[in-house]
């Protein structure tokens, strides 16, 4: 597989093949043991509520993971990200039914300079407020 | 409760290595839902060049938590660890991590500051082979609630 993207064929302003995640407390429990993040926020509604968040909120590493795919699926190599950063504006609450939490994510070229890197930026949703900030992405493209 | 300045500058010299096992790197991909076979299958990453399978983008996570850990559970520090939250966190890529390669990190305390009641602090990570060679700088900036926050 090579990168299905070149940066001849980019403008400022291409947007990304948009994604939707879905996250179940199980995804959460997943996450935490792949990570080793076990802070009880992620599983325990008793302790995240006595705390002050409305419920057990997903790992904000678990959002950057999932905002970042909209990325690196569409350059197919994701050695070719050069940096990645978010800021964790808002959690995500996970509430403990089938539905769980759902996440849209969107990407767009924000910039493209002359030496093959181009940055960009995506929003990342959940209920329609949006939970990432700053998040922006350089990828070097062919 | 206020954080420690004089922990500005501090550093936190690599601890034990890290080897990146390939098993790992895929039950990390799974747990993130993310089926890209350089995550995956060790010939589709050599088809794009690589020793061994890719791990993805946020992986190193795993290695900054380890590292993090003894700084801000540092009872000197004063953080509570217990109110706890991600404020941002950023990755700057040399190359990516591979099956296989051996890490180390150096952790570094760039910014203690409060704001709002809240306790922030902004560590870097550097993430390098045994030998030298940089891999990836994490930053991250780490905030502990304050108790205000609990109001309505």
């Amino acid at each position: 597989m090579t990168a299905s993207v070149s940066w001849r064929d980019v403008e400022v302003g291409t947007e990304l093949p948009a994604q939707t995640f879905t996250l179940d407390r199980s995804a959460l429990v997943r996450y935490a043991g792949a990570s080793g993040d076990f802070n009880v926020i992620h599983w325990n509604e008793r302790i995240a509520t006595a705390v002050g968040l409305p419920n057990v909120i997903a790992h904000g590493m678990l959002t950057m993971a999932l905002a970042g795919r909209v990325v690196t699926d569409w350059v197919g190599d994701p050695g070719a990200l050069v940096d990645y950063g978010v800021r964790f504006t808002r959690p995500v609450v996970v509430p403990d039914d089938e539905a769980g939490a759902t996440i849209e994510v969107t990407g767009t070229v924000s910039r493209k300079d002359e030496d093959g890197i181009v940055q960009v930026t995506l929003t990342a949703r959940c209920d329609a407020v949006t939970v990432l900030g700053r998040a922006q992405a350089l990828v070097r493209l062919p | 409760m206020a954080l420690n300045p004089d922990f500005v500058g501090r550093t936190y010299p690599a601890g034990s290595s890290y080897l990146v096992g390939r098993e790992k790197i895929r039950e990390f991909a799974s747990a993130i839902g993310d089926t890209n076979p350089v995550f995956h299958d060790v010939q589709a990453a050599r088809a794009l060049g690589y020793a061994d399978l890719v791990a993805p983008p946020t992986f190193p996570v795993i290695l900054s938590l380890t590292a993090s850990a003894d700084v801000v559970r540092d009872p000197e520090l004063g953080l509570d660890y217990s109110r706890v939250v991600h404020g941002e966190q950023g990755f700057a890529y040399s190359r990516p991590i591979v099956a296989g390669d051996e890490l180390v990190v150096t952790t570094t305390i760039e910014a203690i500051r409060t704001m709002a009641g809240n306790d922030m602090i902004t560590t870097r990570g550097e993430i390098e082979t045994l030998s030298g060679e940089h891999v990836v700088t994490t930053r991250s900036l780490i905030i502990s609630r304050g108790p205000e926050d609990d109001q309505p």
